[in-house]
């Protein structure tokens, strides 16, 4: 890994979490193609290893959400709890296609996200009320 | 089974596979359906989707792990920058134009949609 590649990699990490406090959107949708470009990952293993800055991320953001009353705690503890069989479903499913399909699978959420954001932010005011 | 726990078993099912198969937390299928079906005004909703992704981002990370496909120290390494982001980010939440972020974000996942495909 040389110079450049690490400064991406933290510029990307950065942005990543930065828009993520701000928008509530997660990490993943930016740390993949972070991992991908910066630090040469395949596909599969850029997401898989995503996975592992999203849980840290998304606690300390759930935290600060919490410390505003925005958390109902129960709801979201069961959402987790009822995953996994979803979670094994996705996984093998990810690992089954061929990485060209991911990709451009994985694009194509890229594509759903930025549609989504774009019409939030045409209906959002410019800053946020207090 | 109540009604209201086949939803949430709906939607942790479908945002669980969605975190397996792209590595995301999950929050674009667990935020507009909590608004929708459960009546969740939006920061509840954001907010309540992140203790959930903690679940599912930490199952989703474990069974790829055992898969082989985890780069841990890769891993660290874009997580830590984000770390501080978060706290940046939730902290800047007041004083600027998410308007704009969430403007320049789409251009930045359009960019980076292209680049990984062609």
């Amino acid at each position: 890994m040389d110079l450049g590649e690490l400064l991406g990699t933290l510029a990307v990490g950065l942005a990543a979490g930065v828009t993520s406090g701000l928008l509530g959107v997660g990490g993943g949708i930016l740390f993949v193609p972070g991992l991908v470009f910066f630090l040469g990952l395949a596909q599969l293993h850029a997401e898989a290893t995503s996975l592992v800055a999203i849980v840290p991320v998304a606690l300390v953001g759930a935290w600060r959400q919490k410390s505003y009353g925005n958390v109902r705690l129960r709801d979201g503890v069961v959402i987790g709890v009822l995953s996994p069989l979803g979670v094994l479903a996705g996984a093998a499913l990810a690992n089954a296609v061929p990485e060209r399909a991911l990709q451009i699978a994985f694009a194509a959420v890229q594509l759903y996200f930025a549609y989504r954001l774009a019409r939030r932010a045409l209906r959002e005011p410019s800053v946020q009320p207090p | 089974m109540s009604s209201r726990l086949v939803r949430l078993t709906a939607i942790a099912t479908v945002a669980g596979a969605f975190s397996g198969l792209f590595g995301v937390g999950g929050g674009t299928v667990i935020v507009p359906l909590l608004i929708l079906w459960f009546g969740y005004e939006e920061h509840e909703a954001t907010g309540t989707s992140l203790a959930a992704i903690v679940l599912i981002g930490l199952l989703a990370a474990v069974t790829h792990g055992l898969y082989g496909n985890v780069d841990l120290l890769k891993g660290v390494l874009i997580g830590v920058p984000a770390l501080g982001g978060v706290v940046a980010g939730t902290a800047l939440q007041q004083r600027i134009s998410t308007r704009a972020v969430s403007g320049i974000f789409a251009v930045l996942l359009v960019v980076s949609a292209a680049l990984l495909v062609l």
